[in-house]
């Protein structure tokens, strides 16, 4: 198990799920984002589908980084956190794909392999009764960003997430899930240790530490 | 970052769906692509996409099926009121001032959207007059939304939101509740035309003076995002609406500058003049 202080080696972005106590345990967590860290951010609290979603100017107020809800294909910038809309599920699109029957590379091929990763959103169908879906960002998160990822689980009273956080693993991402004892709802974190190893199992007060250390700019 | 066997496989399947069927979803965006395909996948019990590819080529009905999965049939009656309320409210009193009136639909998949946009136009009055155009690519969800009907356990929510819209009737005036069902009325569906129509390979085919497309601009990339909007542009009289979904934006489009924003919170927006 790699130390908090080595956590953000190599990490381009990181993605966070929680849902029962979210809001409450990131906002010990998100305002210690140092203003200008490198890293993207990407989060998806479970709330009641019918409100509008205030979490990001709920935070935006109360942390250094620049904290907004995503939008439909925005492209992602560093020292950025995203939220998922309500009723809508967030992905990240990694960016250009080998096209065939284009006629080979050329300028136009060249223009979007200069784009970096952007936001998409969906309304497919709930997954584990939930949209936004953690394991639908987290999955796609690791696609797009393979081993440069950090995969943070923190309380929640259902399994979303924890699937989410094995694809993570998968491609070879960084794994962070909040201790069962210290987290409001357990089941999240333990389901998400179930499916698997992680690389920190970390307390609220080295969460803090975590978000604190998180670099400035590359 | 390499590309998997399961990148370089998609665009290899799709390209072949094209061939095969002259589906076209080449456009689309890749991320949710990717997990409605591996939802194929498990479905189908193929191991790999090359595996699927195979089938497709070779077992047409497998297409239709396919097709489900590809394109997302998620809506609700009146869903986002607030959007129902502003069409009500602001684009109606403009609406009012043709004498014959054409809406379009676009992607209605089955037919949530079209319900929705017929029973608030029979409310303020203008549905007589109306023609409304509800197009799709996926022919299975087009019969259904010309069969109109859904589960009884639904319209709890779908009566729900048709109140929050500004309802000037009940909601149970459209629809007759019989074994667990609701069939919505004939009446409504004299002045639609369901059509096949394709935003990714189909020209425009009529001029509007509102088009509604919600949530369907999110499963396309950019380039297909702008195909779209410049298809709804063209579609679009002079100082046309169009409405899109509660997240959908025009801001990263090559069209954002032909439309300009009506009812900016519930993305209502107006053709601007070229």
């Amino acid at each position: 198990m790699s130390g908090v202080r080595q956590a953000w080696r190599n990490i381009d972005a990181a993605v966070i799920g929680a849902s029962a106590g979210g809001v409450e345990v990131l906002s010990l967590l998100l305002p210690r984002l140092p203003a200008a860290c490198s890293a993207s951010f990407f989060v998806v609290v479970h709330v009641p589908r019918e409100r509008p979603s205030l979490l990001s100017e709920l935070f935006a107020e109360r942390c250094a980084v620049c904290v907004k809800e995503a939008e439909d294909k925005e492209p992602v910038e560093p020292g950025t956190v995203y939220f998922a809309p309500s009723d809508y599920h967030l992905l990240i699109e990694r960016g250009p794909v080998a096209e065939v029957g284009q006629g080979g590379p050329g300028p136009a091929d060249h223009s979007r392999a200069a784009r970096g990763p952007t936001l998409a959103l969906a309304s497919d169908e709930p997954v584990h009764f939930s949209r936004p879906s953690i394991d639908v960002l987290f999955e796609s998160a690791a696609d797009a960003y393979g081993e440069r990822l950090l995969g943070l689980i923190l309380t929640g009273a259902n399994e979303d997430g924890a699937d989410g956080l094995a694809a993570v693993r998968l491609a070879r991402g960084r794994t962070v899930v909040q201790a069962p004892r210290c987290a409001a709802a357990p089941i999240l974190p333990e389901a998400a240790l179930s499916r698997g190893s992680v690389d920190l199992l970390l307390s609220l007060e080295q969460l803090q530490e975590l978000f604190a250390s998180c670099p400035a700019g590359r | 970052m390499s590309n998997s066997a399961f990148d370089i496989e998609l665009p290899l399947l799709l390209e072949a769906v094209y061939l095969r069927y002259h589906y076209d979803f080449r456009g689309y965006a890749a991320a949710s692509l990717k997990r409605r395909l591996g939802s194929a996948m498990r479905q189908l019990s193929c191991a790999s996409l090359s595996q699927l590819q195979d089938r497709l080529l070779h077992e047409p009905p497998l297409f239709a099926t396919l097709l489900d999965f590809l394109t997302v049939q998620v809506s609700d009656l009146f869903r986002d009121p607030a959007y129902f309320r502003a069409l009500r409210e602001q684009v109606v009193p403009l609406l009012r001032t043709y004498a014959s009136l054409k809406v379009w639909v676009a992607g209605c998949s089955t037919g949530e959207e079209v319900y929705s946009m017929a029973i608030l136009l029979q409310e303020e009055g203008l549905l007589e007059r109306s023609l409304i155009y509800a197009t799709d690519i996926n022919a299975t969800a087009l019969e259904r939304a010309q069969a109109g009907i859904y589960d009884a356990a639904r319209i709890g929510g779908f009566t729900e939101n048709h109140t929050r819209s500004g309802a000037r009737s009940s909601l149970s005036d459209y629809y007759t509740a019989a074994y667990g069902k609701a069939v919505f009325d004939k009446s409504l569906k004299a002045n639609i035309v369901f059509a096949d129509h394709s935003l990714s390979t189909d020209s425009a085919f009529s001029e509007v003076q509102l088009v509604s497309c919600r949530n369907v601009l999110i499963y396309f990339d950019r380039e297909l995002q702008d195909r779209a909007l410049g298809l709804f542009r063209d579609s679009l009289c002079h100082k046309g609406f169009l409405g899109l979904g509660a997240k959908e934006t025009l801001r990263f489009s090559a069209h954002s500058g032909a439309f300009s924003s009506f009812v900016a919170n519930d993305r209502i927006f107006r053709k601007e003049a070229p």
